[in-house]
């Protein structure tokens, strides 16, 4: 039985609405059903007091890798979704790569059942453009997105051939979806391992130059133009690849773009005594390049804030530099390094908000993300000044791969409720408030 | 004075005072290589493992003969006899023969940085004997002995070194190395072959090896991997040695007393004409001489001895 419940006197951030203020918030039959002041509390309704606590739409992650089926030993949608809601996402898209590839209905709808089984966060699954990821023919597109997928992408893989990327972008027309890219050009990239830059220089690692990422940027926005397609940017992480998206806007070109909280706080700097877990694609820049994902936040050139949370085990972290796979996970320390933002002074809070509730839904264009009477109760109750530390044996995640394990944290997801059923999360924190039911 | 790690990764991570430790130690051990018995008991009971991962002459030669010099036991594992090819992992090789206790592992990988993530993960000395296109810090150091032994120091030299400096793991250590030591460092190398952002090393660049030899002291070629031709860095081996290889009048631009040095295997004809390689000015053997000296002293210090 779905509870009712009163969120009390938080300071209710809402963008949808151009909401910022203090407020309780009531939610009945999975539903919001009011916000405002001094709201009376009806019989059997639970009561939490979010005082001091921010309290606004449930987090979006345009981009997780979930890893099942196939890679059950680095994640399972089981433990992907656990650690979306202790990082407050009520909604995740899941990345095709999974083995089998997300190519089809039937995948798409093994991933929906356990994610119904896990029964916490929402998981909409992200098809494939082509087949088997293989970059040659397109996948059933119409079966994917009927069967539950929200958009396509061949993360990870990226779309070298630009016949097939304008034929996708034509053809995605029909559903009214995003095309994803994971801008990346592979004979540029020709088996680096990180930034080419002063550290890799140092360390003798192989770079990947700069422009791997701005010229399929440049090309996916050229085809975007031509086809009036909509496409989506993943993980952008250059200046060069920020001045063409801002550029292209201005133009009016259909392109959205996600960077991710690695690509705003850290640097190439980070791969320093080889460390594995600062190896991811795109790789960790310069300062330049982090300068500028800021500014391209902060000027909206970039919508959403993603994770790309990349699970993968310990062992295969723990090897050589060249052969540890790329990737670092995301869902549990996302929120408290975009809050970083806020108090660097680089985005307003309800900024930031935006990037990670409408930003995220206006690009997949899903009444989610927001928060208005009526809308499904997905609301993420946030303690913005919390200090923690990010321990190993504390992440929910199946994987530890994290640059940020022992980093300390302000702000943390304290109660994350989805569909009017509120999750205890964080159990090593303070909860809100004491629930009470009167 | 003892050495303040336990491993030797890089020469990058060294103070002056520490490669000038190692340089001392290295020549009280050349004096015993000229004895007749050309070995001390130093190192009896101490065991040290060869972990060779990429095929090696010289180094692993030299790096046996010098811990048998100083009476440790000496085992050598290759890639191809190693459990590695049965898909166990570098790590899990490696804290097998640490369990042998093995006092130092002596690494060479075709990854850069795999001796700092055996280094971090062992309580074995780790010495790098190259890592994929990182640091060589022993050929480093001997190129660095070799020198000091024929100019009588490091500090104000005119030090140029000729060829593949992208992927080379010599320059790298020759750089870190000289430029610690107080010599002036000139790399010279198609574009292609030149790293970005080499002013972190404070080192001059030149396309044009005509230019770059006037006035130097000391050349340093480097091994051109021929596999690299067909991949972009240059267009045939013998443009290559048009522009990049050290012939006898490429020589007479630089100083008189200039010297010829190669880490080795040469390509003769390629970085370095036969005359020239096989001339007075060359120490190319000098070097490896010189190397199992040098060696000998890494050994020694790393393994807990302070020299006295």
């Amino acid at each position: 039985m779905n509870k009712a419940l009163l969120i009390r006197n938080g300071r209710v951030i809402d963008p949808s609405q151009n909401m910022d203020h203090i407020a309780d918030v009531k939610i009945e039959n999975k539903l919001i059903t009011a916000i405002g002041t001094n709201l009376p509390i009806g019989k059997g309704m639970i009561e939490m007091n979010a005082r001091g606590m921010i309290v606004t739409p449930g987090l979006i992650d345009l981009h997780t890798h979930l890893r099942e089926p196939g890679f059950e030993y680095k994640e399972t949608v089981e433990t992907g979704v656990a650690a979306a809601i202790a990082g407050g996402f009520t909604t995740i898209c899941c990345m095709p790569n999974t083995n089998p590839v997300n190519d089809n209905a039937a995948i798409t709808e093994l991933i929906l059942e356990r994610a119904r089984k896990a029964g916490k966060a929402n998981v909409l699954p992200v098809g494939a453009i082509t087949r088997g990821l293989k970059g040659e023919e397109l996948s059933e597109i119409y079966e994917l997105i009927s069967s539950g997928c929200v958009a396509i992408s061949d993360d990870g893989m990226p779309v070298m051939n630009s016949l097939i990327m304008r034929r996708a972008l034509e053809y995605a027309k029909i559903f009214d979806i995003p095309v994803i890219d994971h801008c990346e050009d592979l004979n540029l990239t020709d088996g680096g391992v990180m930034f080419e830059g002063a550290v890799s220089t140092a360390l003798g690692l192989k770079g990947i130059p700069a422009a791997s990422e701005a010229i399929m940027v440049a090309r996916d926005l050229a085809l975007a133009a031509q086809t009036k397609g909509r496409i989506h940017l993943a993980h952008i992480s250059t200046a060069d690849s920020v001045h063409l998206i801002r550029e292209a806007k201005a133009r009016g070109v259909l392109v959205t773009a996600e960077t991710c909280p690695h690509y705003f706080t850290l640097t190439d700097e980070a791969v320093h005594g080889y460390n594995t877990n600062a190896k991811m694609k795109p790789p960790l820049p310069a300062t330049r390049d982090l300068l500028e994902v800021r500014a391209g936040l902060a000027d909206g050139t970039i919508d959403a804030i993603a994770t790309d949370h990349a699970p993968h085990a310990e062992s295969e972290k723990e090897q050589e530099m060249d052969l540890a796979p790329f990737g670092i996970i995301g869902l549990e320390t996302a929120l408290p390094l975009s809050l970083r933002l806020v108090s660097e002074g680089v985005l307003t809070l309800p900024a930031l908000i935006h990037k990670l509730t409408l930003g995220p839904a206006e690009i997949l264009k899903k009444q989610i993300g927001r928060m208005r009477v009526g809308d499904c109760a997905d609301i993420t109750i946030i303690d913005p000044t919390l200090e923690w530390t990010v321990q190993k044996e504390n992440l929910k995640s199946k994987s530890k791969n994290s640059p940020f394990i022992g980093w300390k944290m302000a702000g943390i997801a304290v109660s994350v409720i989805v569909a009017g059923e509120a999750m205890a999360v964080n159990e090593n924190t303070r909860l809100v408030g004491q629930a009470q039911r009167k | 004075m003892r050495l303040s790690q336990k491993d030797l990764l890089a020469l990058s991570d060294l103070q002056k005072e520490e490669i000038a430790l190692i340089l001392s130690t290295a020549a009280t051990f050349k004096e015993v290589l000229d004895r007749d018995i050309k070995k001390v008991p130093t190192l009896r009971g101490k065991t040290i493992v060869n972990l060779f991962f990429e095929p090696s002459t010289r180094t692993r030669t030299s790096f046996e003969l010098a811990a048998k010099r100083l009476s440790a036991d000496c085992i050598n594992i290759t890639a191809a006899t190693s459990s590695t090819t049965k898909g166990e992992s570098l790590l899990d090789t490696a804290r097998n023969i640490e369990a042998m206790q093995a006092d130092i592992i002596i690494l060479r990988h075709p990854s850069s940085g795999t001796p700092a993530l055996l280094a971090r993960s062992l309580k074995s000395a780790i010495i790098n004997a190259g890592d994929g296109t990182h640091e060589h810090p022993s050929q480093g150091l001997l190129d660095l002995f070799t020198i000091q032994e024929k100019k009588g120091t490091l500090a104000g030299l005119k030090v140029v070194i000729v060829g593949d400096i992208l992927h080379s793991r010599v320059a790298r250590s020759d750089i870190y190395g000289l430029k610690k030591m107080g010599a002036e460092v000139t790399i010279v190398g198609p574009p292609t072959m030149i790293p970005p952002y080499t002013d972190q090393w404070k080192v001059a660049t030149s396309y044009n090896l005509d230019q770059a030899v006037v006035g130097a002291d000391v050349i340093i070629l480097l091994r051109l991997q021929r596999e690299r031709q067909g991949k972009g860095f240059f267009p045939t081996l013998r443009e290559y040695a048009r522009l990049y290889g050290l012939n006898a009048s490429r020589l007479k631009k630089a100083n008189n007393d200039a010297l010829i040095m190669h880490p080795g295997p040469i390509n003769r004809g390629v970085e370095i004409s036969s005359d020239v390689a096989d001339g007075l000015s060359s120490v190319i053997l000098d070097q490896v001489k010189n190397g199992v000296a040098v060696r000998m002293a890494i050994l020694y210090l790393l393994s807990g001895h302070a020299n006295e």
